[in-house]
């Protein structure tokens, strides 16, 4: 540290690599002293002037503002407010052309002047060394102040640092050509300079203040000499004179030796750096209660016939410094803003001066000549020899000519200070910055789609999961709801009920005789079926009657239930083959005979004319019939005549079982439909079974019932004329006594020869053929005898 | 108004690669001078045949390639290239030689690898040492300095060699080769080598008549020449000081070490330096940046391994001039070179470039 000081004391510096020697051209405008100018019609001022962030407004459209009112404000660390330059009104806050590389349009606050340059009341302050450093730094803040050599980072914001600080540089270097605004400033106000840098000195309390400036300005360095004499801790470092020394990075290095690693800030070495239009500002702000509202800028080039260093009001627009400097321009007149190695090229001259402009550069044609056409690069390494960023220039834009993104970071790019050396040099005239900016600005945007990506990703992932999770919280409430469903089921209510009618119809074979045994209430019912048949399809009638009656149970039986759930599946299993290989007219037939059952149905259960009704619906039945050719279709027509007129007597009882009933009637269509022998088979087995209910019903009365059956039987036998017509009623016969026996016998154990029955029924029904015959003969001599 | 929009900087030295090339052109011309004082006109016709040929070819590659004609055909790189092959070439050589060489270096050595700034051999030396390797008789019949020649070698005779292989009055290049005294003249390197393999020693061969009184008769004019020339381009920045200082530096360390080791085997230092392409080499040769390597450390390192591969071949090689040879397998380096000897760039750290070296 201590070696430090000795150096810069004997006037030893460090030196940083490369650098070059543009020509000066300071000569246009150093002689020359700060020009006050008129008041311009209008100002233009950017709410944002500096990185960071935009102020909210304070005014609005209309308002008439006093010179060095605070226009906006915020509690944001990184904005710092703006002031209205000179006493106005607000004309107009709309989006404007502002100072910056790519004519960029940002909110902008239109002020027109009223000539008066009235102020606000400002508060001097006689001893800014009573004040605490957190009133001074308010102030700092408050007045605006952010740096006015670069980038404009907020002021207080780097003087508010609360590492141990060993050196405070004041940056007055000014190593970029033409420009003499710092220059000028030091000559006429190197005082003020010294009492901005001692407020800055209090806040910071740096171990050494060192000024940093290049040996072409004698002038300067005389004046601060003068204001710095009685100051023991201010240094005025006289340095080379090499372009970029300005440059943070390199001042710093030039001064103290030390390299600020890539990626930090001057502060972590102990080391802060302010301009010297900042120290200023500032003492302008604390002293004077001036906020920054005015800079030194320096309008020069050859283009202008008075070229000269100006007070301009932030806000002016250039081209009104160029009209008060006389431009004369030529074709392809370019004004820079900013120096000539580091400025940017203005799209016009409606851009108004901030907080940042210190120079505005106006060339002639021979001064600085259009683009040059860029040639090979020849390796001669003169671009890496002036990097005073060490980089290798020539090797970074072969990278960014080809789009190699990994090898620019390799190459350390963006450690790159922009600073022109370079492609100044280059003798291939190649525009190296320009490759650099265009690798930069595509990495940039290349990392910001990668975090996009990143977060598509992520937010993909996410979605990913959350299907997932509602998928399965899909399956999990449809698995509750079938569950439900069941409990339902099982709950017996009256929709259950509904629900359950197809599963009790396809069980209904298996079910009733244990159903009936324990039902007495559709005796009735059942009597009446018994003793009506006349053919054997009406049998197929009591078959359904027989599972209406089922219905019955299972609503008044929740016991039975248990079981009914038992065999849920097994019904599923049966429906869906049926309806799956029904084919065209099948299913047609069938669609006409449940029309006609709903149709009928509906009647029932609006009112109680039941015989009409089942008239009606037979008709339709019959005319269904008619429509279709097929044995089955006749089937299915005598088995629904036979239903409704079976319907007929038993609806009348009960809502549930009509509706029961379409569906067993549907699954018994299906079944009659299938195909003709399973439907005759199925005819039979219906017969059979309602034989055997009809036995079953008649609790006590066996033997009567019996005998009706035989008749039933016999009646059968003689009016049909097929052969499976007697099979079938002998089948039924057979089925019925057996039946009777059972039933008699046990009604828990009835469930399990049924199954068998079911699962067994052709094999037994063939079997049963033979015996049911002779058994049927039997019968018939006995009930001739 | 609108104003016209441009990227930093602005300003620019005046200074672009046409004027550059222009400048090292010129800088050649005091070793010219000497080589036409000593050795007459064959390597002016050399010269000139070779700018020809290179910028047939130059403007036939360039219009194949659709590329900008004048500007790049008047770069002057095409011009420097021939001009240091016609410098390099024997000087009655056939003419065929150097239109062939000079098209070779243009076509397939420059612009096959891209053009300018793309090849990764120099172009003249890469000619050189085609035509050395596919005609070796041609290519290493030197002609003496004039003042040993028995014969009176006009423009017009040079011409005649040139393109017959005779001489106005008749003479062959055998003929003109032999002196005075009957035998046959080389080269001052050629003459220490083949001396050395009879079992003469240093001091014995620098005896010889093309020594001379010094280096080699011409031939150290000729050198001294092109160094005049050389430092001129370093005071104008034409060129980096680092390369040439780094060869002859090295050079000089070699030769000192072996002669001092063993004088009689070993010829001096300033032979090395002011005989053959040595001077040439140095300054307009290794110079070259577009196959070079470009940091200063990476300049060392090529310049010193470029002396020790002429120092090598000058002693044990075959041929007993080695500076083309060696800026070829230079140029081969040069990119390994320069892969190793990245500057740390500003605030980074040693270690992390070094590793970042290696990961790239
Ligand atoms: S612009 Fe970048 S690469 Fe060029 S000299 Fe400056 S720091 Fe180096
Ligand atoms: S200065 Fe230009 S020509 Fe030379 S190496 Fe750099 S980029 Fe290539």
């Amino acid at each position: 540290m201590e070696s430090i000081i000795n150096r810069i004391d004997k006037n030893q510096f460090w030196k940083f690599h490369g650098g070059i020697h543009p020509p000066e051209q300071k000569f246009i405008t150093e002689n020359k002293p700060i020009r006050t100018l008129p008041l311009p019609k209008e100002l233009i001022l950017p709410l944002q002037q500096h990185i960071g962030q935009a102020g909210d407004l304070l005014v609005s459209v209309g308002d008439t503002v006093l010179k060095g009112q605070p226009l906006t404000s915020s509690a944001h660390p990184m904005a710092v407010p703006i002031h209205a330059p000179t006493s106005g009104k607000i004309t107009a806050i709309k989006d404007s052309t502002i100072a910056h590389p790519s004519a960029l349009k940002e909110p902008c606050l239109f002020i027109e002047p009223d000539g008066n340059d009235t102020w606000v009341k400002r508060n001097i302050c006689n001893d800014y060394t009573k004040q605490s450093d957190s009133d001074l730094l308010q102030k700092i803040s408050d007045a605006g102040i952010s740096g006015m050599g670069g980038a404009g980072f907020p002021t207080y914001v780097k003087a508010n640092t609360s590492a141990k600080i060993e050196f405070l540089i004041i940056n007055a270097a000014e190593c970029e050509p033409y420009i003499t605004a710092d220059d000028l400033l030091m000559k006429e106000h190197s005082p003020t300079i010294v009492d901005g840098i001692n407020i800055l000195h209090q806040i910071i309390k740096p171990e050494n203040v060192l000024i940093g400036i290049e040996d072409n300005k004698p002038a300067a360095i005389k004046a601060l000499q003068n204001a710095t004499k009685n100051l023991d801790h201010i240094r005025v470092c006289i340095i080379p004179t090499k372009y970029p020394s300005g440059g943070e990075k390199q001042l710093i290095q030039i001064l103290t030796g030390k390299e600020i690693p890539s990626g930090a800030i001057p502060s972590s070495q102990g080391i802060v750096m302010q301009n010297t239009a900042t120290c200023f500002a500032i003492a302008d702000a604390v002293i004077n209660d001036i906020p920054l509202i005015r800079r030194v800028t320096t309008v020069t080039g050859l283009g202008l016939n008075k070229p000269q260093n100006v007070w301009a009001l932030l806000g002016t627009p250039v081209n009104f410094l160029l009209e008060q400097c006389e431009l004369h321009p030529h074709d392809k007149q370019r004004i820079i803003m900013g120096g000539p190695m580091m400025g940017f090229t203005l799209p016009s001259g409606n851009v108004p001066v901030v907080k940042i402009t210190n120079c505005v550069l106006a060339p002639s044609a021979k001064e600085i000549s259009d683009e040059s056409t860029e040639v090979e690069c020849i390796r001669c390494g003169q671009c890496a020899d002036v990097c005073p960023a060490q980089l290798l220039p020539q090797e970074l834009q072969w990278s960014a000519k080809a789009k190699d993104h990994q090898q620019l970071e390799t190459l350390n790019l963006f450690d790159c200070i922009e600073c022109g050396a370079c492609a100044y040099v280059c003798p291939s005239h190649i525009p190296l910055v320009h490759y650099y900016r265009i690798g930069k600005a595509e990495i940039r945007e290349h990392k910001q789609q990668e975090i996009k990506a990143d977060k598509a990703k992520i937010r993909f992932e996410a979605r990913k999961l959350r299907l997932e999770r509602d998928k399965k919280a899909r399956e999990e409430k449809q698995r509750k709801a079938a569950e439900a469903r069941k409990a339902k089921m099982n709950s017996g209510t009256v929709e259950a009920n509904n629900e359950m009618s197809a599963v009790a119809a396809a069980l209904a074979r298996v079910k009733a005789k244990k159903a009936q045994t324990s039902d007495t209430t559709s005796q009735d019912s059942t009597t009446e079926a018994a003793a009506k048949p006349k053919n054997p399809q009406i049998a197929a009638a009591i078959a359904r009657a027989k599972a209406k009656k089922l219905a019955n149970q299972v609503t008044d039986n929740s016991d039975i239930t248990a079981e009914v759930d038992k065999t849920v599946e097994a019904k599923v299993e049966n429906e869906t083959p049926t309806e799956n290989t029904a084919d065209d007219k099948k299913s047609k037939v069938a669609a006409a005979i449940a029309k006609a059952k709903a149709k009928k149905l509906a009647k029932e259960q609006a009112d109680e004319k039941t015989d009409v009704q089942n008239e009606i619906t037979e008709e339709t039945a019959v005319n269904d019939v008619s429509e279709a050719d097929s044995k089955k279709a006749k089937i299915a027509a005598t088995i629904a005549k036979a239903k409704a007129k079976k319907l007929a007597k038993e609806q009348v009882d009960e809502k549930t079982d009509d509706q029961n009933e379409i569906k067993e009637e549907t699954t018994v269509n299906d079944v009659s439909e299938a195909d003709s022998k399973k439907a005759k088979i199925a005819a039979t087995i219906a017969k059979a079974k309602a034989k055997k209910l009809a036995k079953e019903q008649v609790d006590e009365k066996t033997d009567d019932q019996n005998e009706i059956i035989e008749e039933t039987s016999v009646n059968d036998v003689s009016e049909a004329d097929s052969k499976k017509a007697k099979i079938a009623a002998t089948i039924a016969k057979a089925k019925a006594k057996k039946l009777a026996k059972e039933q008699e016998a046990e009604k828990s154990d009835n469930s399990q020869p049924d199954v068998e029955d079911t699962k067994a029924a052709e094999k037994k029904k063939r079997i049963a053929e033979a015996v049911a015959k002779a058994k049927a003969k039997k019968q018939q001599r006995l009930e001739l005898n | 108004m609108a104003f016209w929009i441009a990227s930093s900087p602005h300003n620019h030295i005046q200074n672009k690669t046409s004027a550059l090339m222009r400048l090292v052109i010129y800088a050649t011309l005091p070793g010219i001078f000497a080589q036409w004082y000593f050795f007459g006109w064959g390597n002016l016709v050399h010269i000139s045949l070779a700018i020809i040929s290179a910028l047939v070819a130059e403007f036939f590659i360039l219009s194949l390639r659709e590329k900008k004609i004048p500007e790049q055909i008047f770069d002057g790189s095409a011009i420097l290239t021939a001009i240091l092959l016609g410098i390099s070439l024997p000087a009655l050589a056939p003419w065929w030689i150097s239109i062939l060489g000079a098209a070779f270096a243009i076509i397939i050595v420059k612009q096959l690898y891209g053009g300018l700034g793309h090849n990764p051999f120099n172009p003249a030396m890469a000619g050189y040492v085609m035509l050395l390797i596919s005609f070796p008789v041609q290519m290493t019949s030197w002609q003496p300095p004039l003042q040993l020649l028995a014969i009176d070698l006009t423009f017009f005779d040079t011409l005649s060699v040139i393109f017959t292989s005779f001489t106005t009055d008749g003479y062959s290049m055998e003929q003109i080769k032999t002196h005075i005294d009957g035998y046959t003249m080389a080269t001052p390197l050629d003459t220490v080598k083949t001396n050395l393999t009879l079992g003469l020693t240093i001091a014995e061969s620098m005896d010889s008549t093309v020594i001379g009184e010094n280096f080699g008769i011409g031939w150290e004019w000729i050198n001294a020449g092109f160094l005049a020339g050389g430092l001129f381009l370093i005071f104008k920045k034409a060129i980096d000081w680092v390369t040439p200082f780094s060869f002859l530096f090295s050079l000089f360390v070699f030769s000192f070490i072996a002669f001092t080791f063993s004088p009689d085997s070993n010829a001096s230092t300033m032979f090395h330096w002011f005989n053959g392409a040595c001077m040439l080499g140095a300054f307009f040769i290794l110079t070259d940046p577009v196959s070079g390597a470009t940091s200063t450390k990476g300049r060392m390192i090529f310049g010193a391994l470029a002396a020790l591969l002429v120092f090598l071949i000058r002693k044990y090689g075959g041929y007993p001039e080695a500076m083309a040879f060696a800026v070829l397998l230079c140029n081969m380096s040069a990119p390994l070179i320069d892969q190793y000897t990245r500057p740390r760039t500003y605030g980074h750290k040693k270690e992390q470039n070094a590793e970042d070296n290696t990961n790239a």
